[in-house]
């Protein structure tokens, strides 16, 4: 039910404390961290006056994005290989998406894109599941609500809208719900991002959006999509803050993101985060980066790999020990495994299920088609019978 | 009926049950709907206190207050999108497209999305929304407020599109598509709005998707809906004199179309001509023709003829009268068949 007389309005043009109203902070110039990629703590101005999570956090964090980076060679492998239609690889990202996961209760909602399976496997969705979509059996292989994971979004910030959408519904039952949605930097470009932070500002809508700037959409590289100084800068005119972040940080991408969540779970509206990371690998196993980017810039980011500076600082204070990265690395190949076998499965699809879901109401029109198949499916049967 | 008399606090002016609007009657779904059912929100551009620029929302702002119905920023993709992300929520919401050509700037969340959740979901996510779009010309709109996308909608798997063609349908065919799981395109065609009819709600006419024959004849079938249902039963009066007997069917929904009542009624007539005012060329009307086409061919005694609006832009309103289909044309075209 509503809360009743609840105001969805934050009327601050009209109302009498307008000038009380804090400014929003504006974004650093230079990114967040927290901690640095030799994996040494960050002091000073850097951490823009956030603390480092704790050990157990960034021991959390560490093992979960081992995990994931293990998956997603996988899965790239096995769609080399075949098994399955396409793979938008995360890797080097793991920062930006485990964090982010790591960040929620289990009450929030993500609304994740192509790139951000291993987001969706974090938050608990088995392989056979969360691979459903690029294998092809469907558009779709887990249960949205069970999750609390919108599908994953193909066309470009739509799913940010559907993200304020559904914060906003929570705000208005008076539940303690945030959504955060994923973008790419290309993907700010779209009318539907500005909408997104706008309609999200306006109704101060618990969501934060995360821009993972990897610095390319498909071919095209950050300067072709902006002129701003970050993408974070742009929070500033829709009247919220951005913190733009070192994203292969995962200490400081948990710090700010984790902030940004419980502010928006008090009532804090809004937050956009930009983390700076990269995209290690193609854009999909069909692309060819050797077409738009150099191998030099390839190198340099790999030598900024978020896992390693994690581990080196992990390892430095004794808290991954040689037992625990041990543990963590069985069970990255337990999970491997898991994959590799899931994925050489037959997929059980039924091409009468085509017809099932297209309409809550059932539909003649739809019936009489699906008869048609069906009786089309039984002559080819017969037919190779014979 | 008593519904609407008891909400003795609002300042909505439906007319007395003997005269309804059919704006009056919107708005009378919309009031009924959220009062039976707390989940219904409705949002979109001036919906607030101004009641919409057709005052259909008239007084429902006052009535519900700012949780149930608010004034959204003006974007019609950030409407439709914020709108699918409430319905994964629980909520149903209506929103409004504040004319036609402007609801194309939500294309993408509406074709991709909002048609495609249910079915991506494997039925697991269903987004029960109603876009309500005022269409079509006839009230003197300069560009851009008269255009009739129809066949953009239906020509989508996913989505229900139903459009009335008089009060008590607009109040009942609207009741209906909120309390549908699917999401459906409201139609309501512009020309209509100050339309009247002595009618007592809340009223049941038949379900929203079945077509309906508003006059029985015997030698023509005309298939018509929105606004130009109007312009259907004017034709039949004016056969009438010539000595020819047309059946008019208000077809209330375009998807899904409504096989049975529309094949019963050729199977009588043998002849068929639909009218509609959005352009020819890959229009609606061209489904239809196939399809009764394909289903009747033996029983027909002659093409299926269109009555529609030329293939050009909709014209300035100067210009809108040579365009839109009249009872005079549609004789006309019936004049072309060997009888
Ligand atoms: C509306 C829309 N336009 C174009 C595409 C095709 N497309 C898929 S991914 C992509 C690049 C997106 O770049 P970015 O937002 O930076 O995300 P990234 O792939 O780097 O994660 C494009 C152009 C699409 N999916 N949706
Ligand atoms: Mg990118």
């Amino acid at each position: 039910m509503l809360a009743s007389g609840f105001p969805l309005l934050h009327d601050y043009r009209m109302s009498a404390s307008a000038a009380a109203r804090e400014e929003p902070v504006r974004p650093t110039a230079l990114p967040i961290s927290l901690i640095d990629s030799k994996g040494t703590a960050v002091t000073g101005k850097r951490n823009a006056g956030f603390a480092r999570p704790s050990d157990d956090v960034l021991l959390d964090l560490y093992r979960r994005m081992v995990v994931a980076r293990r998956f997603d060679v996988q899965v790239s492998a096995l769609t080399r290989q075949g098994r399955l239609a396409t793979y938008p690889s995360a890797l080097g990202q793991e920062a930006c998406e485990i964090s982010a996961v790591a960040s929620l209760q289990v009450q929030d909602w993500i609304f994740p894109t192509y790139r951000d399976t291993i987001a969706v496997l974090s938050r608990g969705v088995s392989p056979a599941e969360t691979l459903a979509l690029f294998r092809g059996d469907w558009h779709l292989g887990f249960d949205p609500g069970r999750y609390r994971i919108a599908p994953q979004a193909t066309p470009l910030a739509t799913q940010a809208l559907h993200a304020v959408g559904l914060a906003t519904a929570a705000k208005l039952k008076g539940d303690d719900t945030v959504a955060l949605t994923f973008l790419g930097d290309g993907s700010t470009s779209e009318g539907d991002a500005h909408e997104a932070f706008n309609f999200a500002a306006v109704w101060q809508a618990p969501v934060v959006f995360l821009v993972q700037n990897n610095q390319y959409a498909i071919s095209v590289p950050v300067a072709k999509q902006t002129h701003a100084r970050t993408f974070a800068d742009k929070a500033i005119g829709y009247g919220m803050p951005g913190y733009f972040v070192d994203g292969n940080d995962a200490a400081a991408m948990f710090a700010v993101i984790s902030s940004s969540v419980e502010r928006a779970r008090a009532g804090g509206g809004p937050t956009l985060i930009e983390g700076l990371t990269y995209r290690v690998e193609a854009h999909t196993n069909s692309d060819d980066p050797t077409r738009y980017r150099n191998k030099s810039e390839e190198a340099k980011w790999r030598a900024l790999d978020p896992l390693l500076r994690l581990e080196k600082y992990l390892t430095a204070a004794g808290i991954l020990t040689p037992a625990i990265a041990s543990d963590i690395s069985d069970e990255a190949e337990a999970l491997a495994t898991a994959t590799r076998e899931a994925m050489s499965e037959t997929p059980a699809v039924d091409p009468l299920e085509l017809f099932d879901h297209v309409y809550v109401n059932e539909r003649p029109a739809l019936l009489e088609q699906r008869a048609f198949l069906e009786r089309e499916l039984a002559a080819t049967e017969a037919g190779s019978r014979s | 009926m008593t519904i609407l008399e008891n909400r003795a606090t609002t300042k909505v002016v439906v007319p007395a049950p003997a005269q309804v609007t059919m704006a009056g009657a919107l708005t009378a779904a919309l009031r009924d709907s959220m009062a039976d059912d707390p989940r219904v929100v409705v949002f979109g551009e001036d919906v607030g206190p101004l009641g919409g620029v057709f005052r259909v929302t008239d007084g429902l702002s006052k009535e519900f207050g700012e949780s149930r119905i608010w004034d959204s920023p003006l974007a019609e993709s950030g409407i439709v999108g914020t709108a699918i992300g409430m319905a994964m929520y629980g909520l149903r919401p209506v929103v409004e497209m504040q004319f036609d050509a402007f609801s194309y700037p939500a294309f993408e969340q509406i074709t991709s999305h909002l048609a495609k959740m249910h079915n991506r979901s494997r039925g697991l996510v269903t987004l029960p929304i109603v876009i309500r779009i005022p269409y079509a010309g006839g009230i003197g709109g300069v560009e851009h407020h008269s255009d009739s996308s129809e066949a953009y909608w239906t020509h989508t798997p996913g989505l229900t599109v139903v459009t009335p063609s008089n009060p008590a349908d607009a109040y009942s065919m609207l009741r209906e598509a909120i309390a549908s799981d699917d999401p459906v395109i409201f139609l309501e065609p512009k020309s209509r709005y100050w339309s009247k009819d002595a009618i007592e709600l809340p009223v049941t006419t038949p379900p929203m998707t079945k077509g309906l024959v508003l006059r029985e004849g015997t030698d023509v079938t005309l298939l018509a809906y929105g606004p130009t249902v109007k312009t259907a039963l004017q034709a039949a009066d004016l056969a009438t004199a010539e000595g020819l007997s047309i059946e008019v069917i208000d077809l209330r929904s375009l998807s899904p179309f409504d096989d049975e009542t529309v094949g019963e009624s050729v199977r009588k007539t043998s002849r068929a001509a639909i009218i509609h005012e959005a352009s020819q060329f890959g229009g609606y009307g061209a489904e239809v023709a196939a399809r009764v086409t394909e289903r009747q061919f033996f029983h027909l005694a002659a093409p299926i003829l269109r009555i529609t609006g030329f293939d050009i832009p909709f014209p300035s309103p100067k210009l809108e009268e040579y365009h839109l289909p009249t009872a005079e044309r549609v004789l006309a075209a019936l004049d072309t068949w060997e009888w």
